[in-house]
């Protein structure tokens, strides 16, 4: 019915969910299917000098073993950073590399069957955390990267900062760190493999990413890639964590190429900490020069320092890097910016993209930071927060172009709600017991990444209809639903432009044979860019059910109105025909009935290396306002009530946006409370491990049901013209706000402050022990950065483009690290 | 999914045939309850027998018997059971609070008293899966050598983890053994040793069949407080259980106490009271009494949070216990 869009429908894979019907891949069987397990490296560094596989495969019930000689074609998810074996072949780097496969009869029997494979090793000095690998080049983990164990090293300058800090009538400095933690999915990763019976491999897997993963096992498997097909089965939650190729879905696709049979792995919870990918553990250090005025405070100057603890492989990595830098900007009036970073290579998991994708971490940084300020000039962090918002309709340092922001509504909402005004306790400790604190921070996120992972003009998404004379209409489209809703999206757009009931449009999503390319549920893109692709093919849809249906009428096109399952003249409503007609009178007309739609987001004002990263069509905001309980005797946190407001732009389903809030808030919580993907290392005069210190959600902590507090949402519909029905991500935004509203509370709580995430009873104790009132790092280390790359700011005559920047050339323009080429912007040659 | 090993496992009917295939098959066999603490041990291999009996075919371990007014528990009792149940929760409420604090209400359903009782000891480096035990060359407990939480020891020093223990120590409970020999009865506070490996005074071919709670005599009250990062699911990785019984007149004098702290050892230790018998429960005596038994606790970093936090915790977690004793009704 038209007015789908806005309504708090039921979601279209809601009944399947709660009834158990959903088949996630793990619930996939067939006939003959074989089982596989993958040796991992018990070792965290070392050479591979021999696998013996002999007995292994002597074990009754296996039926292959496959080591990293069958794969010599190495992948990653950017094209930059193609560093992983499907099997390690000459290295592992993390205790967790895989090393070999074995295939058998059921899980059992290939697990027995891993402990008879005999792996030698030469083991490798091990490189433990980013410190150590600035000071440590030697080993390397591998031999690409900018130096050493360093990945990548950028350096951006927007205006001369150094002035900036120098004319600031006060320099604020502060030292923080964000601990690395991971998505934590309740399903495990899971894939089931087969040669379908014309031949060709089918590959379905727990993946947000099968246009991706499509690309990486036609290049590994050497394999045309017409001849496979990937099947994105629903994500029991994704959250980043299945976003890259894995391994596991590589090894699992040889094997039934090599076998002919079915073959399943699931991972286990371990290997799913294994497979990581999470949130890098970043230090920071930050520099805000500011100049006081009649709203408090102006900033005349940034520096943001970042350095990341990568893990063993890139990843998405080089992205993360320069996602620590590049949305800072977009909250706040920021006059000049500076911008440090540095992704490590270290022998653990690798880390990627989760949820805010490499934004949490330097959001946090700044929110804290700024909340610092505001108490040491004594301005009120909200109001300073509404005076320096960014405008609506401008552009950032770094020359992001912000269309919409609701960022001003979202404070006022939780200030109102939470009685802000009134109840904050300012620090003060009373000796009463429990102290109550509030806490506030704003976040702004992507509505999708302004560029796809690999070089390419195409559009980001593909929706296609076919309209059944029956009235039935389906919507097939690459996107992913990983619990998001997005199928929910899609069915509903389509029904809201054809005036139908949600119910009678069926989605195929996520299948590389059967659906136009959709990039992936990542960056928070979907709802904007399907959105687009959706609409687009609705309207050429209605576009030739009008044309006929105005024929059979005699009325004029522009009068034919869409509703309620009809079709009819708007100024005559009386007079029309049932939807399934109009199909049948176009099916007449125009022969069979279909339609696409596509979208591709505009271009970048900015035009530097490295402005490929942070421009979207639309950004998100939001404000959250958290109240603690803090026990100043023994640094108890409780967090009772959290009011969280999400400029989303156009709710699409408020019920679903409400849950992505709710999430979010679950997330960031665990986050700024207690999750910590942390490791060990042993005493290395006694052994060489260096080991996952939990790898189990008993003790990997994460908040349960019981921990969770009261949330009031509120929805900011603040339309943007660059989203579909004005509409902006939900996904992600609302979670970025989470750890410094904690950290800020507990400040106002107790007075103390707690410069590190998670923020844990233990610390808040010992900072109300320390007279510096204080725990987190002590000091940034030092770092020899690049030349950085000049930018004047808009507001400064720039252009967008870098004023030392050598050209760069075409052929080295790959995925989400550089910009477009510039007559991809300007449609001419650069000069 | 991880799988479980390969093993026999026996549901014998009779306590009787129990005790003779235990007898039978020695340290071969295990005794499973519930199996929320043996079964996921036996997936991450860190327990690997090779016959198992199973205990649930076996109705007299199931009831809950009244002595005069006291109660003697099956040790098949689930603790979902125990939580709930009206007499418990009249006479000794602190257990059917330990109980309802031990993990998730669906484990709770599957979990015993025995079960929680015998609960295996815990670690950091020993909880874990095979793979990853074999990535830091196993410990003591289990296939290795070394105590990696103490690399010096020459013991182990997993964690006494088990909720309802302490309660049952401090308000002077029995438990009664059975084996082929007969059956035996002891203090629950006889049945821990210090030790991470061997932490039951338990015979291997033993099984705990009953609880035998004491009177309570109108003048005797407990608490437990526990220690966790969450409100569900965790472990204690500090447990308070006091015990204090009031002498006759009702001035408040405390005529016998006990304090019992877990999660902080190999077993739950009786703490040392100080001066606390003979006194009223004041706040000055109630912070001399945390200090001085606060000491038994020698936390170590193989639990969740600081170990040196948890140290502090436990004197705050003692004089909580007691303040809030101080403040309960008969």
């Amino acid at each position: 019915m038209s007015g789908v869009v806005g309504k708090p429908l039921r979601r279209v894979d809601g009944r399947a969910k709660v009834t158990g019907q959903t088949q996630f891949a793990d619930d996939l069987a067939m006939p003959g299917m074989l089982f596989m397990k993958l040796l991992r490296a018990t070792v965290p560094h070392a050479c591979i000098a021999a696998i013996d596989t002999s007995r292994a495969e002597a074990y009754p019930g296996v039926k292959l073993v496959l080591t990293g000689k069958e794969f010599p074609i190495p992948f990653g998810i950017l094209p930059v950073s193609q560093d992983e074996h499907a099997l390690c072949t000459d290295k592992v780097r993390f205790v967790g590399d895989p090393v070999a496969a074995v295939i058998a009869v059921d899980e059992l029997t290939a697990f027995e069957a891993l402990d008879l494979i005999d792996v030698k090793y030469q083991p490798l000095d091990t490189i433990a955390d980013a410190e150590e690998a600035i000071a440590k080049p030697e080993p390397r983990i591998h031999d690409y990267g900018d130096e050493g164990n360093v990945h990548k090293k950028v350096a951006l300058d927007f205006g001369d900062v150094d002035e900036a800090l120098a004319s600031s009538e006060h320099v604020f400095e502060d030292v923080l760190f964000f601990e690395g933690n991971t998505h934590l999915p309740i399903e495990q990763h899971a894939t089931l493999a087969y040669v379908d019976p014309d031949g060709k491999l089918v590959v379905a897997s727990a993946t947000q990413t099968p246009h991706y993963l499509h690309r990486a096992l036609s290049k590994v498997l050497g394999i045309p890639a017409p001849h496979i097909r990937v099947l994105a089965t629903p994500n029991g939650g994704g959250f980043g964590g299945k976003s890259d190729p894995f391994n596991h879905e590589i090894v699992a696709a040889k094997a039934a190429l090599v076998t002919g049979r079915p073959v399943k792995i699931a991972l286990t919870r371990e290997e799913v900490f294994y497979c990581h990918r999470g949130r890098h553990p970043v230090l920071m250090k930050v520099r805000t020069g500011v100049q006081k005025n009649e709203h408090g405070f102006k900033i005349l100057g940034q520096e943001l320092q970042t350095l990341l603890d990568g893990g063993a492989y890139g990843s998405y990595g080089v992205a993360s890097t320069f996602y620590t830098g590049a949305l800072q900007t977009v909250t706040y009036q920021i006059q000049r910016y500076r911008f440090r970073g540095c992704r490590t290579f270290t022998n653990k998991p690798p880390c990627g993209p989760k949820r805010g994708h490499g934004t949490p971490q330097p959001r946090f940084g700044l929110e804290v930071h700024i909340d610092k300020i505001c108490s040491s000039l004594g301005v009120d962090p909200a109001e300073w927060r509404v005076a320096n918002a960014v405008a609506e309709n401008s552009l950032t340092a770094n020359w992001l172009r912000v269309s919409s922001t609701g960022l001003v509504r979202c404070i006022e909402a939780v200030v109102e709600g939470s009685g802000w005004k009134t109840r904050r306790n300012l620090g003060r400790v009373d000796g009463s017991g429990v102290q109550r604190g509030l806490g506030l921070a704003c976040s702004s996120y992507l509505c999708g990444a302004g560029l796809p992972i690999y070089w390419n003009e195409l559009p980001h998404s593909g929706v296609q209809l076919r309209l059944d004379r029956s009235g039935e209409v389906v919507a097939f489209c690459g996107a992913t639903e990983i619990g998001q809703g997005s199928d929910n999206v899609l069915v509903a757009i389509v029904a809201d432009v054809l005036g139908i009931d949600p119910f009678d449009v069926r989605c195929v999503t996520g299948d590389t044979s059967l659906t136009p390319v959709d990039l992936g549920s990542y960056s928070s893109r979907v709802t904007l860019m399907m959105g687009h692709a959706a609409i687009e093919a609705a309207e050429r849809a209605r576009g030739m059910l009008a044309e006929a249906v105005s024929a059979k009428l005699k009325i004029d096109k522009g009068r034919v109105v869409f509703a309620e399952r009809r079709v009819f003249d708007g100024e005559n409503p009386q007079v029309g025909v049932e939807f399934a007609e109009a199909v049948r009178l176009a099916e007449a007309k125009f022969g069979t009935l279909g339609s696409t739609g596509s979208y591709r987001p505009p271009k970048s004002p900015g035009d530097y290396k490295g402005a490929g990263v942070g421009p979207s069509p639309a950004y998100s905001y939001s404000a959250a306002i958290v109240e603690v309980e803090v026990d100043p005797g023994t640094g108890w946190l409780r967090v009772p009530k959290v009011w969280m407001a999400h400029d989303i732009g156009r709710a699409i389903n408020p019920v679903l946006a409400r849950g992505q809030v709710e999430g979010s808030v679950y997330m960031g919580l665990g986050e700024a409370l207690m999750e910590e993907q942390a490791y060990r290392r042993l005493p290395p005069k006694l052994s060489r491990a260096n080991v996952h210190k939990f790898p189990s959600m008993l003790e990997y902590k994460s908040p349960g049901t019981l921990d969770m507090p009261e949330i009031v949402t509120y929805l900011i519909e603040e339309p943007d013209k660059n989203g579909p029905f004005g509409a902006k991500e939900v996904g992600q935004g609302p979670l970025l706000p989470m750890m410094p509203a904690v950290a800020n509370a507990v400040y106002d709580a107790v007075g103390v402050r707690v410069d590190e995430v998670p923020v844990t009873p233990e610390k808040i104790l010992k900072a109300l022990k320390e007279r510096s009132r204080r725990f987190g790092p002590a000091k940034f280390p030092q770092i020899e950065w690049p030349e950085a790359l000049q930018v004047p700011p808009p507001w400064e005559g720039g252009d967008g483009k870098a004023i030392n920047e050598k050209p760069r050339k075409r052929d080295l323009v790959t995925g989400a690290t550089v910009a477009p080429p510039v007559d991809q912007l300007k449609g001419g040659p650069r000069p | 999914m991880m799988r479980l090993p390969r093993f026999q496992y026996f549901a014998p009917r009779t306590l009787g045939d129990a005790v003779k295939l235990l007898h039978d098959h020695g340290a071969e066999a295990q005794v499973v309850a519930g199996g929320t603490d043996l079964w996921p041990n036996m997936k991450r291999r860190q327990q690997t027998p090779r016959r198992v009996i199973g205990l649930r075919k076996i109705e007299q371990l199931f009831k809950k018997s009244n002595g005069g007014s006291k109660l003697s528990l099956g040790a098949m009792i689930s603790l979902t059971r125990l939580e709930n149940d009206p007499e418990i929760l009249a006479s000794w409420p602190a257990l059917a609070k330990a109980a309802k604090l031990i993990s998730t209400p669906p484990l709770r359903n599957m979990g015993t008293l025995g079960g929680n009782l015998c609960l295996d000891t815990r670690c950091n480096y020993y909880d874990q899966n095979w793979e990853w035990r074999k990535a830091i060359d196993f410990c003591m407990k289990k296939d290795g050598e070394t105590c990696w939480v103490a690399p010096g020891s020459d013991r182990c020093w997993a964690v006494a983890s088990a909720d309802t223990a302490p309660v049952l120590m401090a308000i002077g409970a029995e438990v009664t053994l059975v084996s082929v020999d007969g059956e035996r009865r002891i203090p629950v506070a006889d049945l821990f040793r210090d030790d991470g490996i061997q932490y039951l005074n338990k015979r291997s071919n033993e099984i705990l069949t009953e609880v035998h709670l004491p009177d309570q005599d109108g003048r005797t009250r407990a608490v437990y407080w526990k220690l966790r990062r969450r409100e569900s699911f965790d472990f204690p990785v500090l447990g308070v259980a006091a015990m204090v019984r009031l002498a006759k007149g009702g001035d408040g004098t405390v005529e016998e106490a006990r304090l019992v702290i877990t999660g902080t050892g190999s077993r739950p230790h009786a703490a040392p009271l100080g001066d606390l018998v003979g006194r009223k429960l004041t706040d000055e005596s109630i912070q001399r009494t945390a200090e001085t038994a606060a000491r038994i606790a020698k936390p170590l970093d193989n639990t969740d949070f600081i170990h040196g936090w948890r140290k502090e915790m436990a004197k705050k977690f003692v004089a909580g216990a007691l303040k809030e004793l101080s403040q309960l009704r008969v």
